[in-house]
């Protein structure tokens, strides 16, 4: 570990066979599918397994497509429309299988919704009952849970391969090193610390970890899908598909779901959203659907909320609801570092919906296929390759742990707020240009190499250090990748390049600390081996 | 953000401080939890889905607390609402508290349909309205979002 905190109680050692990072439905998907596999499982999560992460907070619908008829096959292909030529239609057919099959064996965890004609509905699910349950199955699985425990940084061996990783339990002050045959990050999206209900703990730290360890990312301009709440809080969305808007003179806006009134809008001026047109059913119903939705509300004194109009804002989503993430190299979620598997947003999901967001189901049905196909591929490598737990390795942690010049203090705030004020604001995230792009880049530059050269910190602080690195490395990465794309590609817009080039149909890669590098995926490199 | 916990109502059991996602709580020397880490509250309430006891108080508002009697609130009816509208422990078995989440999709789909029905009746009104004048050009075709 890369420092001892005096006078703190002994790091805890542990071995596994496997080790899941994150605690979200991936994360558990992962562990308990491992576990079954017979490993033995260690699952680390920063905050706790059950409230943690945008699924906990949400109410996760899943791709959910009947194997009768033709209906998969029409599903499969409005995806790969929507995908601009960067999705693939054996991993869609995977996953909307995979999620058909399993979801419904989850009964004996979760009470499933019934719907008005007495039929169960198992595609829709509450995020805080999901997450208990699924938490709870993973503990009858036998799968070991260490909450409040976020990894800080992965090990490795000296051949390249994954070795484990070091983290920090936060409410114990306690360092602890897992040793593992293999490791699956779910530690879910890149959210930019922008206030998106839910996305505190998703800073891309497995996205940093993974970089650090010399892995490649895929997708990463695919990064500003943007959710609309109250100005002062983000809230579930349900009823905003019924709202009208209208800006500060009380002009109604033309917003269609294909259009980018609302944003040119809200660069503009303050908009405005009103809820009249939201029926009495879903108004009696929406507690029971969504039971936060209206808690914000009442307690900020709004009591007539469906008729009186209230200002609103876009909150960014980065790439939870984007697409980007590690790449994915085989059919188990194996990344381009050996034992090394990603999972859940994590991961990139532009192989199941391309370059248009997937936010809803499909990334759902992703997170579950994706942590069941990761964690049995761990299993089966670290059953095979052992663990390898006494040798030498090497741990890869850089900025907040392992400064590379003097030791200073560094005021992470203002760091953040300075990679926030590029990343975050609609007039350079989603109406982009080469020369915004460029601009914003110099200052993102500047802030890794300032936390990189400079900062160190210990314990629960350097979780809020690695945050703020995470942060700021993914929104380089986004930005790196954007720049590179100097086409128009499904939300990736660029204002100086607006039309599609048939010869950027490819997935575009990205990695490097010191040197950010791109560079178009060649070719698909998995072979898939059964559906 | 996290506001306060009643402390009349509070029995000490620090579920909160092991649940909150974000660490903001912990264990206080008086057996009743504090708001160590108020500044990295997400507002989720997920404290209060967890607590039997209904003595916690987020306030609405990610960004600023805004302070509470606490008086007020414990007699406001607000404390519990998250976890008896999600149907959970005592709450359980209440049929008027059951699950309707699937009722999310056809309302999302059907709000859609309407908005999108309800902006092109009005374009089209403009469109013929002022059919000489300039107005029309909504915005920009995206894709993607």
């Amino acid at each position: 570990m890369a420092q001892t905190s005096a006078g703190g109680p002994e790091p805890l050692r542990i071995e596994a066979d496997v080790l899941v990072a994150g605690g979200g439905m991936a994360a558990c998907w992962a562990g308990i599918s491992a576990a079954r596999a017979g490993a033995k499982v260690v699952l680390v999560d920063k905050g706790y397994v059950g409230t943690s992460g945008v699924t906990a907070t949400g109410g996760p619908g899943h791709w959910w497509v009947s194997p009768e008829g033709d209906a998969r096959k029409q599903a499969i292909d409005k995806r790969l429309l929507t995908g601009y030529g960067l999705a693939d239609p054996t991993w869609m057919e995977r996953i909307i299988e995979t999620t058909w099959r399993v979801l419904p064996t989850l009964a004996s965890y979760y009470q499933f919704s019934v719907n008005d004609k007495g039929e169960t509905v198992y595609n829709a699910l509450r995020g805080p009952e999901y997450l208990r349950a699924l938490r709870n199955a993973a503990v009858d699985a036998g799968v070991t849970i260490l909450d409040q425990s976020p990894v800080l940084e992965l090990l490795l061996h000296d051949d390249g391969s994954v070795a484990g990783a070091n983290g920090v339990q936060r409410q114990q002050h306690r360092e602890y090193s897992v040793r593992a045959g293999a490791v699956v990050l779910a530690t879910g999206g890149a959210g930019f610390l922008g206030g998106l209900l839910g996305s505190s703990t998703n800073t891309g730290d497995g996205h940093l970890m993974a970089l650090e360890a010399g892995a490649e990312l895929s997708g990463m301009e695919f990064s500003n899908q943007y959710s609309i709440s109250p100005r002062w809080n983000s809230t579930r969305t349900l009823i905003y598909s019924w709202a009208r808007y209208f800006d500060a003179d009380g002009k109604e806006l033309d917003v269609l779901p294909d259009n980018d009134v609302l944003e040119r809008a809200l660069i503009a001026g303050p908009v405005f959203a009103l809820l009249n047109e939201c029926p009495a059913g879903l108004r009696k119903t929406l507690p029971q659907i969504q039971p936060m939705t209206l808690l914000p509300f009442v307690r900020k004194g709004i009591t007539d909320v469906y008729e009186k109009p209230f200002e609103v804002k876009l909150f960014a989503e980065g790439t939870i609801r984007g697409t980007g993430g590690l790449r994915i190299v085989g059919d188990q979620c194996e990344t381009t570092i050996a034992g090394l598997y990603a999972a859940g947003d994590t991961a990139t999901r532009e192989l199941i919906v391309g370059a248009t967001s997937g936010g809803g189901s499909p990334n759902s049905a992703w997170a579950l296929t994706s942590g069941l196909l990761s964690g049995a591929g761990a299993a089966a490598l670290a059953q095979s390759r052992g663990r390898r737990a006494d040798s030498k390795v090497r741990a890869q942690g850089t900025a907040g742990l392992r400064p590379r010049g003097s030791v200073k203090p560094v005021d992470r705030r203002r760091v953040l707020e300075a990679a926030q004020n590029e990343i975050l604001p609609l007039d350079k995230n989603v109406f982009r240009s080469g020369r915004k792009l460029r601009d914003s880049l110099g200052v993102l530059e500047a802030a890794w190499r300032e936390l990189r050269d400079h900062d160190l910190a210990q314990g629960a602080d350097a979780v809020i250090a690695r945050e703020t690195a995470s942060v700021v490395a993914t929104a380089r990465l986004s930005y790196t990748a954007a720049l590179a794309r100097d086409e128009s590609r499904g939300m990736h817009q660029r204002e100086d390049a607006p039309e599609q080039k048939p010869e950027q149909a490819r997935r575009l890669l990205v990695g490097g600390l010191d040197e950010v590098w791109t560079r178009p995926e060649a070719q698909a490199q998995w072979k898939p081996t059964h559906v | 953000m996290f506001e306060l916990i009643i402390r009349d109502r509070c029995n000490g059991c620090n579920r909160c401080v092991e649940v909150c996602p974000t660490n903001v709580l912990e264990p206080g020397p008086e057996g009743i939890p504090v708001g160590a880490r108020v500044e990295q509250c997400q507002t989720c309430f997920m404290c209060e889905l967890y607590c039997k006891e209904d003595a916690i108080y987020v306030g609405p508002d990610r960004d600023k607390r805004e302070p509470v009697n606490e008086a007020q609130i414990a007699a406001s009816g607000l404390l519990g609402q998250y976890r008896r509208d999600s149907g959970w422990d005592e709450w359980a078995s209440n049929p008027q508290y059951d699950n309707q989440i699937w009722q999310l999709g056809p309302y999302i789909q059907a709000g859609g349909k309407r908005s999108v029905e309800r902006v092109k009746l009005r374009i089209a009104e403009q469109a013929k309205r002022s059919e000489t004048s300039d107005q029309g050009v909504p915005g920009q075709p995206k894709q993607g979002l």
